[in-house]
């Protein structure tokens, strides 16, 4: 039969407002619903059942469901950056305006090329894709890959970025009840009797979930409950609020939509809740499953209390003319509620051989005709339904009549909603007299304390009828996993489990012949469950047939893991409020301004944005690096260094302590005076290196890497605290305290000089690795004869408020000088040029300083220091380590950061052998040529010799080993 | 537009300064120096201008107006000389904000982890703020919040928000 | 995600204010020690299902580092305590204990003594 409007009821629809019309727009159509409508009961208010294709076959799609648990009816939605692709029709409220885009089709839901496909479907069997990757090789690449590739995913992803706000909060209670039904109210009531918090979260706009439905008189119970509930100071309802997964220790995510329903309230879209609990009651409710028989995927096909569901809530016919197929007595419902709005129901069949509880019986006293044993063999029609096929449940699916009709309303019993549970542990039971998997609530998941914390409740924990009538008793379901029971092979084709991804009875049996016996494989095999339902649908009818196929009790079966999330959550609401600017912290110097105002290049290092270079107008940043560096190399500039990290150490035992943590003596370092220091891990590898100054008696302040302030601190804390615990030290981490500023460059003393202070800078008063406390332009502040760089160099520490000042008072003063301010690389380029490591680059977490030359900074006579035993190890002592060398380009270009030194002949894989490789590469506009420095097989003996680094392009660089000191080799330049 | 759920200010002119210690042993000589009771463990006193802070079982934390920084530092060198204890003039290294109004707990509870209702009423609580590290208490109409200077434009911008009007916590 | 109580200061606080540290109750083996001994010291970790001791630091907060007994399969926190200590505490073992009362005390012994026995 045609469908034929009205499709909207005359009267009925709890959820509507009648007075208010919405319009919005569908593939370009412009339609009509109404305020409370969702997208799936406004569509099938105008008459449009078919709302979208299968993924595989592109096989017309209506919705099945009322709910979360809809598979098919999935819609692009929205425009530019609020675009948002597989939005369930069934959970999304309409809005006026809204532009809904169908999916998985083209050019047009109506004339979909790739319905080829359905065509094709015995070429396409389960497993198909990994079937192409055995045989023949070829086809793989050039035919199955592309094809497969441009079919690939559903939906489109979003181009533009989402305008939307979107943000988390954080709620500790000592009971969260998930489902706002009547199951989850009366134990939030008992909760909050009990004491402590309660926090009750529902998905729906509205409370009760099934109950106002399916029960006459049941909202004004829910509504009694909400009262009471609403009465009390240590209960938090909160709607609209979708619990997507549960976790360790209690902690549930859950998701609330604060402004899905007006983008323009300027409140975030959506929140992020992470809620910690003591205790978790799962109240989910249970999902309807459909029944497997043939073609019950065509537009029209429901489940029944889908069907009830768009009579009651939205006042929408889903067809004129309706056939209930069932195996329990609660589908009826959908039958008395159809018959209530004025609805032909044409007939009941009922698979069970008998039917005589009350529902049943009160059908009939409606004059519904109930066929018992009866099922359908075949439903009629393609892109909607046009009747069925009845025939024997108990046979092979001989037809003995037919029905016209434009809906069919399934029902083959519930399954709880056991998702939560089973999250983070909680074990299920195969519950054989109601042919569900309940929560086990002898294996509940476990909280800190080692006790069960999450309980199930109602439909959820399988007490189908916690909410029924009480004088309406409900005959037994009985289980039916393939209707007829008999069909053969032609029927079980086309019999569907797995609606979005097109998976079949048949193909589940093929994958039990081919040998997948655990659910698990037979799952990735056959893709059954892999949708955006997440097997919600499919799960139990899916492993019910496999169960049969391998001929074993379905608890043997087992079934597939439930992961997170329940339902899907879009990324933004998962980043919330971290995106943009507030992405992550950006640490800023107290001269950040300054750099910013003098058009700084920045660089991120950790979490700081630090200056890599400044560059003028006309410049690029290589040619701002050259400026800088030779502007240091022949007069005097600033860098930033207030991001080195800085951590005081005191006490009596500090000394002794620090000749632990570094490879060098500490405790003998002069009062006055700095010393290099590294400081490897207990692996021996070089993990930190920095200017240890030691300020007093029992007070040494160590210097650390930028990005190392942090660990560095963390690391000494661990073992004063974990080892050595009666040692008596303190460390505090001071490197926010200070602005720090590397003065450096023949001109640094004067420029330091013309600021009025009480340091004495004279060579003799203040020689190379000293350090000097007193005023300095009026700031307090501590001065390092320190140098990176190679020239004659002071870094100066002043508290950090101060720091832009004296900044700005050098600035000032050196401006005849020709002061200029340099950045990081300049400063990578000048420690190269005198042959300095620097950690990231000559280190990687397998170089110990041996690799580096740098024995002069390791004590032999101390017994110990964390990494000593490691660097005894007979691979840190072979000779066969690379080492630090210089490299001079042949042929004046520059060699990439990285280029690997290749060795004679060839290793297993075919591949070149390697002698080394390059840590740091440059172009020195000091030496005015390209420098490097590099990790090679006994470099240090080889100076002279030549290295060849292939380049991808096919070209071979050479580059002679060298020595790594390219400028000053004396020295000379420390002094000015 | 609704309001803000609190107003959000930077706070300038404190001075702190970490003072680790053996709080047992010198406990009493640094309250009489700081001017203040010793705190109990994870609480903060609060007498006028100052107030004194319990960060770990070795660590206290001294605020109190920039100007008597210096003299303080003096002050509790010279109480726990003789002592081993590490006295650190830290005030250029934090900034402070305070968050005030009616619904500043939930400016609070959608940056922290932190339970806020199991926090006593003196209760200094060491946490994080969105991605960086954070202390906060509660002083009158909401809150005091530290973190690092060199995230403070973080801080003040997750801070804001949180507070964005309209976004209460409280059910709809 | 794990909660903790710290044992330093008493806050009960999530997983992403702790930094965790690895396994516990790991006796250091300094220049005097084997190659073998060194290299269970450095790589040789129990890894085991069960009972579990390990190093967390309280990082986002009082920053001290404490050690925890902890089941990896059921995630039960039996206790956590202080690092000070080179072996669990009696407190710590009886509470284990109560738990799990087939456990047998085994944080000093070699995971994998039949290859080092072999050396």
């Amino acid at each position: 039969m045609t469908r034929t409007p009205p499709f909207r009821l005359p009267k009925g629809g709890r959820l509507i407002d009648r007075a208010f019309q919405v319009p919005f727009r569908f593939d370009g159509r412009h339609l009509r619903g109404l305020a409370g409508d969702t997208l799936a009961s406004a569509m099938l208010a105008n008459g449009q059942m078919m709302m979208g294709r299968s993924f595989k076959y592109h096989r017309p799609r209506g919705p099945v469901a009322s709910g979360a648990e809809e598979p098919n009816a999935l819609f692009g939605l929205g425009q530019g950056g609020r675009f948002e692709p597989n939005q369930r029709a069934t959970t999304t409220r309409l809005l006026p305006g809204m532009v809904l885009r169908s999916q998985n089709c083209w050019p047009s839901l109506d004339a979909d090329i790739g319905e080829i496909n359905t065509w094709l479907a015995p070429m396409l069997p389960a497993g198909f894709y990994y079937k192409t990757f055995i045989h023949p090789r070829p086809f793989w690449k050039h035919l199955f890959e592309p094809v497969i590739r441009r079919s690939a995913g559903l939906g489109r992803a979003p181009v533009d970025a989402d305008p939307d706000r979107y943000e988390q909060a954080y709620a500790h209670v000592d009971t969260v009840v998930v489902g706002g039904g009547i199951a989850g109210l009366a134990a939030a009531r008992e909760a909050a009797e009990a004491g402590g918090s309660v926090l009750v979260l529902e998905q729906d706009r509205v409370w009760g979930g099934r109950t106002p439905v399916d029960h006459r008189g049941g909202q004004g119970v829910i509504d009694d409950l909400l009262a009471d509930l609403r009465g009390r100071p240590n209960v938090t309802l909160r709607r609209d609020t979708m619990a997507t997964g549960l976790y360790d220790h209690g902690y549930l995510l859950a998701r609330e939509a604060l402004a899905d329903h007006d983008p323009n309230l300027g409140i975030p879209r959506q929140r992020l809740w992470r809620i910690r609990a003591g205790r978790v009651i799962t109240a989910t409710g249970a999902l309807e499953r459909p029944l497997s028989f043939a073609c019950n995927d065509v537009p029209g096909v429901m489940l029944a209390s889908a069907v009830r569901d768009f009579i009651v809530d939205h006042g929408v016919a889903p067809g004129r003319r309706i056939v209930l197929v069932t195996n329990n007595d609660d589908a009826y419902r959908t039958a008395l509620i159809a018959a209530d709005a004025g609805l032909e129901v044409a007939a009941i069949l009922d698979a069970r051989a008998e039917a005589e509880g009350d529902l049943p019986q009160a059908a009939r006293a409606r004059n519904i005709r109930v066929l018992t044993g009866t099922g359908i063999a075949k439903v009629k029609g393609s892109r909607h339904v046009e009747g069925v096929a009845i025939c024997d449940q108990s046979g092979e699916g001989k037809p003995n009549g037919g029905i016209d009709c434009d809906v069919v309303a399934m029902s083959g019993g519930w399954s709880p909603v056991v998702h939560l549970y089973s999250h983070c542990g909680g074990k299920l039971i195969w519950d054989e007299a109601q042919a569900m998997f309940r929560p086990d609530p002898d294996r509940p998941p476990l909280g800190a304390d080692g006790r069960g914390n999450v309980s199930a409740v109602g439909a959820a924990n399988g007490d189908l009828r916690c909410a029924a009538d009480l004088e309406r008793a409900e005959g037994a379901t009985q289980p039916v996993w393939c209707m007829p029971a008999q069909a053969p092979y032609k029927l079980r084709a086309k019999m569907w489990l797995d609606y979005q991804n097109d998976v079949k009875v048949s193909d589940v049996e093929l994958a039990a012949r081919e040998g997948y016996a655990s659910v698990e494989h037979a799952k990735r095999y056959t893709t059954l469950g892999m949708a955006t339902d997440q097997g919600k649908v499919s799960n139990i009818n899916g492993l019910a047939v496999l169960s049969t196929a391998l001929d074993q009790p379905i608890p043997q079966t087992g079934t597939t893991t439930f992961r997170p999330p329940y339902t899907p959550l879009t990324l933004a609401t998962i980043a919330a409020d971290a995106r943009g600017e507030a992405f992550q912290p950006l640490r800023k110097t107290p001269m950040h301004d300054w750099h910013r105002g003098h058009g700084a290049s920045f660089e991120p290092v950790g979490q700081w944005r630090r200056p890599y270079c400044y560059p003028r107008a006309g410049e690029d940043r290589h040619a701002a690096v050259t400026r800088e560096i030779l502007a240091v190399r022949g007069g005097v500039g600033t860098l930033d260094a207030s991001t080195l990290g800085k951590i005081l150490v005191k006490g009596p035992d500090a000394g002794r302590f620090l000749d632990m943590m570094y490879t060098g003596v500490m405790s003998s370092l002069p009062v006055g005076k700095c010393r290099y220091g590294l400081m490897c891990n207990e692996n021996g590898f070089l993990m930190d290196d920095g200017v240890v100054a030691r300020l007093s008696d029992d007070t040494w302040l160590c210097h650390t890497t930028t990005g190392g302030a942090d660990r560095i601190h963390g690391h000494m804390e661990d073992w004063l605290q974990c080892e050595w615990w009666n040692w008596q030290v303190y460390t505090a981490n001071l490197t926010e305290q200070y602005a720090q500023i590397a003065v450096a460059g023949p001109k640094a003393r004067e420029l330091l000089e013309r600021l009025p202070g009480s340091i004495d800078l004279s060579p003799q008063a203040l020689p190379f690795m000293q350090w000097a406390e007193g005023d300095i332009a009026g700031i307090r502040a501590r001065l390092y004869r320190i140098s990176f760089s190679g020239e004659l160099s002071y870094e100066i520490a002043v508290p950090a408020g101060c720091g832009l000042q004296l900044w700005e008072r050098l600035h000032e003063a050196g401006r005849d000088l020709g002061i200029t301010a340099y950045g990081t690389e300049a400063m990578h380029v000048m420690r190269a040029e005198k042959g300095f490591i620097m950690i990231g680059d000559e280190t990687d977490g397998t170089i110990i300083p041996q690799d580096l030359g740098l024995h002069w900074a390791i004590s032999k006579k101390k017994p110990d220091y964390i990494g000593k035993r490691a660097q005894s190890r007979s691979h840190m002592t072979d000779g066969s380590r690379w080492q630090l060398v210089g490299l001079e380009s042949l042929d004046g270009r520059v060699i990439p950061d990285g280029a690997l030194a290749v060795d004679a002949g060839r290793n297993d894989n075919g591949q070149r052998k390697t002698q080394g490789r390059v840590t740091s590469s440059y172009f020195s506009p000091t030496m005015n040529k390209p420098i490097a420095m590099a990790l090679v097989r006994h470099g240090t003996g080889r100076l002279g010799q030549e290295l060849e680094f292939p380049m991808p392009s096919g070209e071979v660089l050479k580059a002679r080993i060298v020595d790594p000191v390219f400028y000053d080799k004396e020295g000379s330049r420390l002094n000015g | 537009m609704a309001e803000a759920l609190a107003q959000v200010a930077r706070v300038e002119g404190l001075g702190m300064v970490t003072i680790r210690a053996d709080l047992a042993r010198a406990g009493d000589a640094i309250a009489e120096a700081a001017g203040l009771a010793l705190p109990e463990a994870t609480r903060i006193v609060t007498d006028g201008s100052r107030s004194l802070g319990w960060m770990s079982p070795d660590e206290l934390l001294l605020i109190l107006p920039a100007p008597e920084t210096a003299e303080a530092v003096a002050a509790l060198t010279g109480a726990l000389a003789g002592e081993h204890a590490l006295v650190a003039d830290v005030s250029d290294a934090r900034a402070v904000f305070d968050v005030l109004g009616c619904d500043a707990d939930d400016v609070i509870a959608k940056l922290s982890p932190a339970d806020l209702a199991a926090l006593p009423e003196d209760g200094l609580r060491r946490s994080r703020a969105a991605q960086t590290a954070a202390a906060f208490w509660r002083i009158a109409g909401g809150w005091r919040l530290i973190g690092f200077r060199s995230t403070a434009d973080y801080l003040d911008l997750v801070l804001h928000n949180a507070a964005l009007p309209g976004s209460q916590l409280a059910p709809r | 995600m794990l909660c903790l109580t710290c044992p330093c200061c008493g806050v009960i606080a999530e997983e992403t204010e702790f930094q965790p540290g690895g396994e516990a109750h790991l006796k250091r083996i300094g220049p005097g020690g084997s190659d073998v001994e060194f290299e269970a010291y450095l790589f040789a970790r129990r890894n085991l299902r069960g009972v579990h001791f390990e190093r967390w630091r309280h990082a986002y907060g009082c920053g001290k580092w404490f050690l925890a007994a902890r089941d990896t399969v059921t995630l039960q926190v039996y206790a956590t305590y202080p690092a000070q200590t080179t072996e669990p505490p009696q407190n710590v073992v009886d509470a284990i204990r109560a738990a799990r009362p087939d456990w047998t005390a085994d944080w000093t012994s070699d995971p994998h003594p039949e290859r080092n026995s072999a050396e």
